[in-house]
Formats: structure tokens, C-alpha cells, sequence
């Protein structure tokens, strides 16, 4: 159906138009009982008369005993006049008691065993490119463990002329890099491929992170190894856990800038994150990552293992599965203001949100606020990685009317991203993997923000 | 272990080359610093891989049935090894939808002939597709089986007992008769019968970094569309599923959690109200994480939050007690003491790690309905 009609949305309703001025509220100034006052006069008709002035100085004397000024300057808190906590009292700091809202969290009906689920990191909070790893997602095929690091062991095999045994001690004695990259499920989304199902980012598009991994290229490794070049075309990468995930790789990619990990954010990864080792496939989704990686064999043929030929795989409108779907393509989201949030106010707001790209860096992100009409290209903030987040921004001025906000982000190789009707186009509805489709956030008057589909 | 800059080799090295002592310190230094021969400094870090060692961890099994070992297993045998050690999980028959997807279901005779699942076609609407509807290659069965099962103890399964219930899933599928071994001889015949062995594409341009991909936008930046049609939205219904959105977002910036327990407030001033109003602004969520604590204490190892997996699920035990006046102490006795008996053969151990306080909040939380 027509939604501008319904919604009223204004055309270009941006920066260019006149900003309204803002007026703090009376929930500002008033108590509850005073608000509840105030309301009950404007509903009655002697608060008609009374808002029209006859009885404002009555009324104000009870509920707007102008103060000189607000209590949280006036008052001291003890946090002011006291003695503050010693070094040291966590060794191991952790965010304070007032940020408890931003949890991973599960999404209720998704799985039905935790040890093989998802918890969906809290993007709606988030600031910068670099998720904190205590939200980083988690995705568990057999559960997780917390494993001894001296007794890890990581083999290469397969089509090599030195088939090699490494410690965690060996590994870290190789030379290291350390970059950032995004790592995101191949299923983000996918609950988005029929219609609308989740009511905020976090459940849209949790189940990406963002990190600096430090670890050994895989490239380095392999030719410590001896690859045998004429036969050599994919590398198996085998997790040590029960699921002992395996998946699939291109030699292509292996050689590239595939890395051998056991740094995460400046510490070691998270036991949850696959501690002590893990595979960083810059690009490729997030089951290619393979956790508490004990082994890299070489060879020649695919191996159509267990997660790339019963799961992920995705199903097309004639029937067929494509297997093997890996890259991540470019894709966006605002996650300020995003589903299931309440805008406080009209006037000034700063649009936030995350870009990316599995083939390579993103170029350029556009914003609209009108369902698409209309286009503004956002600022980039630094820095640019390739196969990174990127954190875009740009200015808003909410008036108060309905509107639909949405990211398009275009990548280094000038794809641009796509909108979920064109996707549907040619993918149909039921591919679960590999929806990076433009995400629309439609806000109502009464500030609320919810998830909507609009093309 | 460090051999490519041990001394030794190095000064066998510069003997040979019968240089002035000044360019033999210069390939010193040069060898301190960069790479000067193939082989990098650190080309001898780890060591080499036993052959029993590459045996017990080589146990990918490929299409081509490289890395399948010598084996053989009946429908029969694999019926005792499902019934002891599958069905929980997946049903009797593999058609369970309860703690995981179908195994079997929805593959025709004629799917066998064909190789294509008819029933993954958009018009059939088939609500639930089970394994034996996606997977082509047999091989990744049995590589499944043998690698990640049983659920609980995965790779306990000998060779044998993997062949034996790899034929009886195939056998439940109608792929074998119900009087077939199979072997690691016959297991390429078996592949030319499976439902959907022509059912996979390998879009490559999804697998190649360097791909163009199939769906392409265009940057539109002026009037892109005359109309937007608003394709979907969340039903008001649907509001409170993932719980109150106002405790997952923070209590500070330009925006708040909408509070999605309650219906949607009328106004901006009614809707900033409610999610700065004193009583929720200065709350500092900070209850019993329930789910944390009974994770870490291994209780979702046996128990699901609904469903049974070893022992009963938690809503199950809520329901059963759900009208007995004392369920908190009952609860609390069979938590710390453990029991067996009332769900079942299999025992649960005593939980002694837990406090008193522990015991008590898990056992309040499951007489309280479990949720």
C-alpha cells in the first residue's frame, strides 16, 4: 500500500528545512504528581481555562515551585564530598553497573539448544567500529569450552611435503600481524528474508562484531609447511570442540589474508570466541572462522562437509541450494535510532551507523529519511579498513512528522546495496544466508522507532 | 628446533664460501635482519607430525570418499545404536522437530530418481525441510555422525556404529532396504540414489572474493521512487517477543528503549514520559541472571528451558509442581541432594557447588512458572 498518505512523510525533510525550536517539556521541570496535575487540567475544561491563564500562578505555586536551580548541580552527591574506591579493587575491570542494559542476548524461538545457538551482540549501544569483546556475538555449534592452552595442538597435513605439529609457544613465537576486521554470521538477518520478525538491531543484526585479531597469517604457516602448488586448491580448517566445525576455503584466499589467531582486542580471544586459537577469514562469514582450530589440510577437491552441505546452504526460488556462498557483501544499518527505540525529542539528532564490506573497503554510505526518495551522502568516520566495520554519521532534524530513515552503503569494488525486494528478485524468500538488504527504520509522532520493509 | 640460524649451520655456511671475514659478518647481519635464502628464519618452529597423530585427527570424509575408513554396518545394528543413542533427540523415526530439526521426511521414490527434491519447490510449501531433504552427498552424513555425534559425546561412535546409522537414516529415508549393510564398498552405489544429489549450485560468485554479485542497486540520489510501499512491519502482537526493549538499550543519550511491554503511548510527550519517568530513569536493572547461572553451573547440559534433553525441561518441572504449595523447598532438596525416579531412569547428581542462595533463586525461578 501507499505509505505517504498514511505516514505523511514530508519530501527532503532534512537539515535544509526550518528547525523548530526546542521547548523543555513540563515532564522536565515536574514531579510525577505534578505531571499527573498538569494532565488532568489539560483534559478537563477548567484546565482550559486555566492554562489560558486565569489560574497558571495557583497552580504553579503546588507543582512549579521554581527552583534556583537543578538538584543534580545544587545538591553535592556523596560521590563529590566522599572518598572514592581504591586501584585495583576489580582486576579485572568491567563496565559500570549503570550499562548492564547492553548484554548479548538470545533471540527467544530462534534455537532450541543453547549449546547450539547465537547470542546477538547489543548494536544499538555501540560506538566506533570495535566491539567490546565481552558483546561480541556468539554463535555455538556444541557448546563452548574454556581450553588449556599449553596442551593445544595445531596441525597442517594434507598436501604438504612437511606436515607440521604447532604449540600455542610455537605459534606466538611466528611473526604476528594484528588487523581489524568484521566477522559476521552468514545467517544475520536471515529471520528478514519474508517480512519483518525482529523488533530492534540487535536481533536484526547482532550477529556481527568487529575486532582486532593478532595471530600468524596462515600464508606464513603454509609455507613453513610446503605447499604442493600443482595439486594444492582448498585448505580444510577443523575446530578441536565437538563439533570439530570444518569448513572449506579457497587457496586463493588461504594465501591472501587469511590469519591464524589467538589475539583478540590487545588480550587473548574470549573462551566464548574460540580461546586459544581461532581462523580470521577476512570477509567470509562467520562459520568459515573456525574455532578452537586444530587443524589446516590441503587439497585438491571441496570437501562438502557438514556445514556447507546440510547448513548454510542457501535455497534459491527453483529448488537448488547454493553451496559454498562465503562473502559477506556490502552492507548497513543505523543503529541510532534503530527498532524498539523512542526518540526524546524533535529537533537535532545524530543518525548513526555501521558499514561494510566483504570484498574490500566501503567507498561511500548515502542516508535517506524519507523511505528512499531521496538521498544524502553520510560522513565516513576513521578509520577506512577493508573488510571492517565502518561507523558513518550524519545530521538529522526530526519534526516531529512520521519518517522512514535508511543506510545504503556502497563498497570499493562500486557495488552498491541492494534493496530486499531486489533481493527477493532473484533469491526468493527462503535463503536464510546472506541478506544485506538496505534496512528501513520508520519513526511515528510519538517518537518510537520500529522496523519496517519499504521499497 | 631453531636450526636455520643456528651457528653451526651458519658457519658451514660462510666456510664455504671462502670470503673475507668482513662480507661473512655482512651475511651475518644480513641474515639477522631479512630474508637472504628461501627459507625464513623461522622455518623450523613446531615440528613434524607423527603419522598416528595425522590418523587420529585426519577424519574428514570427502564426496569422493577420500579419508573413509574400512567398515560396515546394518539397518539393524543402527537401529539399537539410534534407540540407545539418537532417538532422544531426533525421535525414533528421525522425524522429531523437537530439539532439532527433521532428519528424514519429505523425499519421495521419486526424489531417488531424480535427484531433486521436489518438495523444496516455492509452490509445495513443505513447512520444515529435514536433513535427508537438503544433503547431497552421503559422505557428508556419515562425516556428520562421525564427527559431531552423539550430541553429548561426539566421535564415541566406532566406524562400524557409524556406518550402521548412516544405513538406518537412509533406510528410514527408503534409500536402502531394510536389510542393507553398508560398507565402505557399496557406499558410492548408495550415493546415486540420494534424493537430492542433484540438488546443489556452487554460485561462484559468492565464493570468490573478487565475484560480481547477482542482485545489483543503483545509487540513486533524487526522486528515486514516486511511491514506498510499505512491505512489512512487526504486528502489535508481536511487540513484547524479545521482552522489554526499553532494558536492553541504555538509560542515557538521545534516545531511550521504548517500553514494548505496554502498548505503543499516543504522543511524543506520553512516549518521553514513560521511558525518562522517575521511577524507570533511576532503575539499575540488576536482577538474578538466571540463564548465567544455571549455564555455568552445567544444568543446560541436561536440562532445557522447555524441552527435556537428559532430564526434564525446566517449564516442564514448573508445570508439574506448578500447584504444589511447598515447590520451592521440594525444589530445592532435589537440587542440592540430586534424585532420580520421578522423570526417569537417569540419575541427577547432587549439585553441591551451589549456595544456599543459588539453590533457593533457581528453585523459586522454577516454581514461579520457569520463565
Amino acid at each position: 500500500m501507499p505509505i505517504h498518505q498514511n505516514l505523511n512523510i514530508p519530501k527532503g525533510n532534512a537539515l535544509d528545512q526550518p528547525i523548530g525550536r526546542v521547548v523543555p517539556a513540563p515532564e522536565n521541570t515536574l514531579s510525577a504528581d505534578g505531571l499527573e496535575t498538569a494532565r488532568k487540567a489539560r483534559r478537563s475544561f477548567m484546565g482550559k481555562a486555566l492554562a489560558m491563564g486565569a489560574g497558571v500562578a495557583a497552580a504553579s505555586k503546588a507543582a512549579f515551585a521554581a527552583p534556583a536551580g537543578e538538584d543534580a548541580i545544587l545538591k553535592l552527591p556523596a560521590h563529590t564530598t566522599g572518598l572514592g574506591q581504591g586501584v585495583a579493587t576489580d582486576g579485572y575491570g568491567k563496565p559500570s553497573k549503570w550499562e548492564s542494559n547492553l548484554t548479548r542476548r538470545e533471540s527467544p524461538g530462534l534455537t532450541r539448544v543453547t549449546q547450539a545457538s547465537v547470542s546477538f551482540c547489543p548494536l544499538q549501544g555501540l560506538f566506533g567500529i570495535i566491539t567490546p569483546s565481552g558483546l561480541h556475538f556468539e554463535r555455538h555449534h556444541q557448546g563452548w569450552w574454556d581450553i588449556d592452552p599449553s596442551k593445544h595442538r595445531f596441525m597442517v597435513n594434507g598436501l604438504v611435503t612437511r606436515p607440521r605439529v604447532f604449540t600455542m609457544d610455537d605459534l606466538m613465537r611466528l611473526p604476528s600481524v594484528s588487523r581489524i576486521h568484521f566477522i559476521e554470521c552468514g545467517a544475520n538477518t536471515g529471520p528478514e528474508w519474508g517480512n519483518v520478525a525482529l523488533p530492534s538491531v540487535q536481533y536484526t543484526h547482532g550477529m556481527i562484531s568487529c575486532a582486532e585479531f593478532t595471530g600468524v597469517l596462515l600464508s606464513t604457516v603454509l609455507e613453513m609447511c610446503g605447499i604442493d602448488k600443482k595439486r594444492a586448491r582448498y585448505v580444510l580448517a577443523e575446530g578441536a570442540d565437538g563439533s570439530s566445525m570444518t569448513r572449506t576455503i579457497s587457496m586463493e584466499t588461504a594465501m591472501d589474508d587469511v590469519i591464524v589467531a589467538w589475539g583478540m582486542n590487545g588480550e587473548m580471544l574470549r573462551p566464548e570466541n574460540g580461546y586459544p586459537l581461532r581462523l580470521v577469514v577476512p570477509g567470509v562469514q562467520g562459520v568459515s572462522w573456525v574455532k578452537y582450530l586444530r587443524r589446516i589440510e590441503v587439497g585438491d577437491k571441496p570437501y562438502a562437509t557438514k556445514d556447507e552441505a546440510i547448513h548454510y546452504i542457501d535455497l534459491q526460488p527453483d529448488g537448488q541450494h547454493r553451496q559454498y556462498t562465503s562473502i559477506q557483501e556490502c552492507k548497513s544499518v543505523i543503529t541510532t535510532p534503530s527498532g524498539g527505540q523512542t526518540l526524546l525529542d524533535q529537533g537535532y539528532y545524530n543518525i548513526s551507523g555501521l558499514a561494510w564490506s566483504g570484498r574490500g573497503s566501503v567507498k561511500r554510505v548515502d542516508v535517506s529519511v524519507d523511505g528512499g526518495r531521496n538521498w544524502r551522502t553520510a560522513r565516513m568516520e576513521g578509520p577506512v579498513l577493508s573488510k571492517a566495520l565502518t561507523r558513518f554519521n550524519i545530521d538529522w532534524v526530526w519534526d516531529g512528522k512520521p519518517a522512514i530513515i535508511q543506510s545504503r552503503a556502497i563498497d570499493s569494488t562500486g557495488y552498491v546495496q541492494p534493496k530486499i525486494n531486489q533481493l527477493r528478485a532473484v533469491r526468493g524468500t527462503r535463503s536464510v544466508y546472506h541478506n544485506n538488504a538496505i534496512q528501513s527504520w520508520k519513526i511515528t509522532e510519538n517518537g518510537e522507532v520500529s522496523n519496517v520493509q519499504v521499497y | 628446533m631453531f636450526r636455520c640460524i643456528d651457528m653451526k649451520s651458519l658457519l658451514h655456511k660462510t666456510a664455504r664460501t671462502r670470503r673475507a671475514p668482513l662480507v661473512a659478518a655482512l651475511a651475518l647481519s644480513l641474515l639477522a635482519v631479512g630474508p637472504v635464502r628461501a627459507e625464513k628464519p623461522w622455518h623450523d618452529i613446531g615440528r613434524d607430525a607423527k603419522p598416528a597423530e595425522i590418523a587420529a585427527w585426519d577424519i574428514d570424509v570427502r564426496p569422493d570418499f577420500k579419508g573413509l575408513p574400512v567398515g560396515a554396518g546394518s539397518v539393524d545394528q543402527g537401529v539399537e545404536v539410534w534407540e540407545a543413542k539418537c532417538a532422544s533427540c531426533h525421535g525414533v523415526f528421525g522425524e522429531s522437530n523437537e530439539v532439532f530439526t527433521p532428519i528424514v521426511g519429505g523425499t519421495t521414490a521419486k526424489d531417488i530418481e531424480t535427484g531433486h527434491v521436489a518438495n523444496l519447490l516455492p509452490g509445495k510449501n513443505y513447512p520444515q525441510r529435514s536433513t535427508m531433504m537438503k544433503v547431497a552427498t552421503v559422505s557428508t552424513l556419515w562425516d556428520y555422525i562421525n564427527r559431531a555425534m552423539p550430541w553429548n559425546a561426539p566421535k564415541s561412535l566406532s566406524a562400524d556404529e557409524v556406518y550402521a546409522v548412516t544405513a538406518y537414516i537412509l533406510n528410514l529415508a527408503e534409500v536402502v532396504p531394510s536389510d542393507y549393510v553398508l560398507s565402505d564398498q557399496n557406499i558410492a552405489d548408495v550415493q546415486k540414489r540420494m534424493p537430492n544429489r542433484n540438488g546443489m549450485t556452487v554460485y561462484k560468485p559468492l565464493w570468490d572474493v573478487k565475484g560480481k554479485g547477482d542482485v545489483q542497486n543503483v545509487a540513486c540520489m533524487t526522486n528515486c521512487a514516486t511511491e514506498v510501499t510499505l512491505g512489512s512491519f512487526l504486528p502489535d502482537f508481536a511487540r513484547d517477543a524479545h521482552g522489554n526493549i526499553f532494558e536492553q538499550n541504555r538509560l542515557v543519550g538521545p534516545v531511550r528503549g521504548s517500553v514494548t511491554t505496554e502498548p505503543a503511548p499516543l504522543t511524543l510527550t506520553a512516549a518521553r514520559a514513560k521511558v525518562t519517568g522517575g521511577a524507570v530513569a533511576s532503575q539499575a536493572p540488576k536482577q538474578v541472571d538466571m540463564k548465567a547461572l544455571l549455564a555455568s553451573n552445567s544444568c543446560t547440559a541436561c536440562h532445557g528451558m522447555k524441552a527435556k534433553l537428559v532430564g526434564p525441561g525446566f517449564a516442564e518441572i514448573a508445570d508439574k509442581y506448578a500447584n504444589q504449595a511447598d515447590a520451592t523447598v521440594y525444589l530445592a532438596g532435589k537440587i542440592k541432594q540430586g534424585g532420580s525416579g520421578v522423570w526417569g531412569a537417569v540419575p541427577m547428581p547432587a549439585q553441591a557447588q551451589l549456595t544456599d542462595a543459588e539453590v533457593a533463586a533457581i528453585a523459586d525461578w522454577i516454581a514461579q512458572g520457569a520463565k
